[in-house]
């Protein structure tokens, strides 16, 4: 078998605030992604997530500091800057922005805006240019004579399909999609989704979901990883996250969520996520944790497996400390 | 007593809708102005009637442009009704002239999907809730406003209230902001809240904080109309759920009952789709094809059969009425003239046989 196709390796990112400091958003995370796969990263608002997809993609501002390795098939794309980057993004690392279904061009066409990377890129132009955006399209679930219409034209779900086929434009092999059905009603959701899991299905696409809504990436997702306040605190199967999650805020985070049967009770995680322009002391889920103790005051967790393919960064998993308490 | 004129005042629903029509003229710009072009019409609400006592939670449940928030705003007089009736406490307010809105405009409460723009950002905490005590004239003197404020924020889980007289919006999280917004619905001591998506716009780990509060309210008295496209959320938190499709209510009920015995095929799908948090759990989706269709030109017959899955050809010529269910509560009604028939446990894909 061959290694991962994707690899992050203690990604940091820092953005400099205009009063001379600065804030620690993606405080060393690794992910490693196979060809294919469909992984979820989860987590609240301000937790980091888009931070590191966006570093993923080499498109942070330049206020931001990016430390660590992104490695595609081995080759660490990160350290030669954007000359480094460039070559790789569209081509092989791809993204659909939060909101993209309302960020199209309003006076181009779309057909116009899924052949202009392919242009830039130097893939295709002219009629095959055109030909290729047609089986985009089609390949999305619209009838390939769309391309002439303009976004406004279309519904929000033909719209996020759209998007979804501009970032296929250039063959990638990775897909970011950033809360791809945060604002769509639940019957397109469910066709999003669908689509999604055709196309890593059909293209061998790998697929990262980035979205607040665990049972979304339940759906879908093989693997997940929840980040909180920059870090990721734990990653495993959907199957043990559910059902064997080793982190408090995962257990939390799928019982804020109402079940459709109405049975079990629902519940609010108090507090908000902390302010990352500052050091924190402890773990930094502790001051909402239900199950904090001594330790989580004092000692941030490390990440640490506690199972095959599963690790969390709990206090709670480590004997020694779970004995002398 | 022969059946009384008057209902008794404790028996009668707090809300009772009765035959609602909203409709949306459509412009025909002035090149269909001058070629007399016919006026298009958006049949955004189309015949519904329902009804919501004291203390209960009734949600409208449904995709965008089903018409329940065109609903919500047909009650709070914010759109006017084509026809139909809405009685609040037993007297018709869909037809009272503007003049006349007033009073009720505090009787009848609405918090809003975005608390990051119902919420003016140049007012302080304090400002945003004395304000419409002062336009309704509510309190005695400052010290009364301010007390009544202070008990507000109380009321809605912000403690101390002193921490938060003070702030601005974007001193808040959106799940402070949202208490905020209903706090001032609070002051004026409404009967009816219409919640209009009250937490779709909040971060999940916050949203069970907001929807518990409505609860509480619920129970202290207060009427609740939830219109939300989360059929979970409603599941949870209302005693009563009436699925909209397309300008009408298709299913209604007691909310454990429709979620667990769904009997319209658009409610059987769209708790098909809700996604499950087990992954073990890996019932197939029943997607629908397509959107809802254009409320323009809606479709004859029974409006959901271009999308049924167990659609006959009767469906597209023939208008199911909302009628009780067989084998449920009295108070189950779908709008369908075939699983209504059927007991729990009906396959939602069988089609029996067509009755004409």
């Amino acid at each position: 078998m061959s290694g991962p196709l994707l690899q992050v390796e203690d990604l940091h990112v820092w953005f400099d605030l205009p009063d001379g400091g600065n804030l620690h958003a993606v405080q060393g995370a690794s992910l490693s992604l196979s060809k294919g796969e469909r992984f979820g990263l989860v987590g609240e608002s301000g937790c980091g997530k888009t931070t590191a997809i966006l570093a993923m993609m080499g498109l942070l501002p330049p206020s931001a500091t990016v430390d660590g390795r992104i490695l595609l098939e081995g080759d660490d794309i990160l350290a030669g800057g954007d000359s480094s980057m460039r070559p790789h993004r569209w081509t092989d690392i791809a993204m659909v922005f939060q909101g993209a279904m309302n960020a199209l061009n309003p006076v181009k066409t779309v057909g116009f805006q899924i052949t202009e990377p392919m242009e830039l890129h130097g893939l295709a132009s002219g009629d095959a240019a055109r030909r290729h955006a047609g089986e985009l399209l089609e390949m999305v679930g619209i009838s390939a004579d769309h391309a002439d219409r303009y976004p406004h034209e279309f519904s929000g779900g033909m719209r996020q399909r759209a998007a979804i086929a501009m970032a296929l434009a250039c063959n990638p092999r990775v897909l970011l999609a950033d809360e791809p059905t945060t604002a769509l009603d639940v019957m397109v959701q469910a066709q999003i989704l669908q689509l999604l899991v055709a196309l890593s299905n059909d293209l061998g696409l790998t697929l990262v979901l980035v979205t607040h809504d665990l049972p979304v990436v339940a759906e879908i997702c093989d693997r997940a990883a929840v980040m909180y306040a920059g870090k990721i605190v734990e990653t495993a199967s959907m199957d043990a996250l559910y059902h064997d999650p080793r982190h408090p805020y995962t257990r939390l985070l799928f019982a804020a969520i109402p079940d459709p049967q109405g049975k079990e009770e629902v519940v609010s995680i108090p507090g908000a996520p902390p302010r990352l322009d500052r050091p924190l002391v402890g773990c930094p889920f502790q001051p909402r944790c239900d199950r904090a103790f001594e330790p989580c005051r004092t000692t941030c967790p490390e990440l640490r497996t506690v199972d095959a393919e599963h690790a969390a960064a709990c206090h709670l998993n480590d004997p020694a400390l779970m004995v002398s308490s | 007593m022969s059946r009384a004129a008057v209902e008794p005042v404790e028996s009668r629903p707090l809300l009772q809708v009765d035959g609602l029509v909203v409709h949306y003229p459509v412009s025909r710009g002035i090149v269909g102005t001058l070629t007399h072009k016919p006026r298009q019409r958006v049949h955004a609400v189309e015949d519904i009637s329902f009804a919501l006592g004291r203390s209960e939670m009734l949600a409208l449940v449904g995709e965008s442009g089903c018409g329940k928030t065109t609903t919500g705003q047909a009650v709070l007089r914010l759109v006017d009704a084509e026809s139909g009736s809405i009685l609040l406490d037993g007297r018709d307010i869909a037809k009272l002239e503007h003049g006349e809105l007033r009073p009720l405009r505090r009787r009848i409460q609405i918090i809003y999907q975005d608390p990051y723009e119902s919420l003016d950002p140049r007012f302080r905490v304090r400002e945003t809730i004395e304000e419409p005590m002062l336009i309704h004239g509510i309190g005695t003197s400052k010290a009364d406003r301010h007390e009544r404020m202070v008990a507000a924020l109380q009321r809605v889980g912000l403690h101390p209230p002193e921490l938060f007289t003070e702030r601005y919006p974007h001193e808040l999280s959106g799940g402070q902001r949202q208490r905020v917004a209903i706090a001032a619905g609070l002051v004026l001591e409404p009967e009816l809240l219409v919640a209009d998506e009250p937490v779709s716009m909040l971060d999940v780990s916050v949203r069970a904080g907001v929807l518990s509060l409505l609860d509480e309210l619920r129970r202290s008295g207060l009427a609740i109309l939830m219109i939300t496209h989360d059929i979970s959320t409603a599941a949870h938190f209302a005693d009563r759920i009436a699925v909209m499709y397309l300008g009408r209510i298709v299913e209604e009920g007691r909310a454990g009952e429709v979620v667990t015995d769904p009997r319209h095929p658009y409610t059987r799908a769209l708790m098909s789709v809700v996604p499950k948090r087990d992954p073990r759990d890996r019932s197939t989706p029943q997607i629908l094809t397509g959107e809802t269709p254009n409320p323009i030109h809606v479709p004859p017959g029974c409006r959901f059969h271009p999308r049924c899955p167990v659609a006959q050809a009767v469906c597209s010529t023939e208008d199911p009425g909302l009628e009780a269910v067989a084998d449920a509560s009295d108070d189950h009604r779908a709008a369908c003239l075939f699983t209504r028939l059927a007991g729990p446990g009906f396959p939602a894909t069988a089609a029996p046989a067509s009755t004409t």
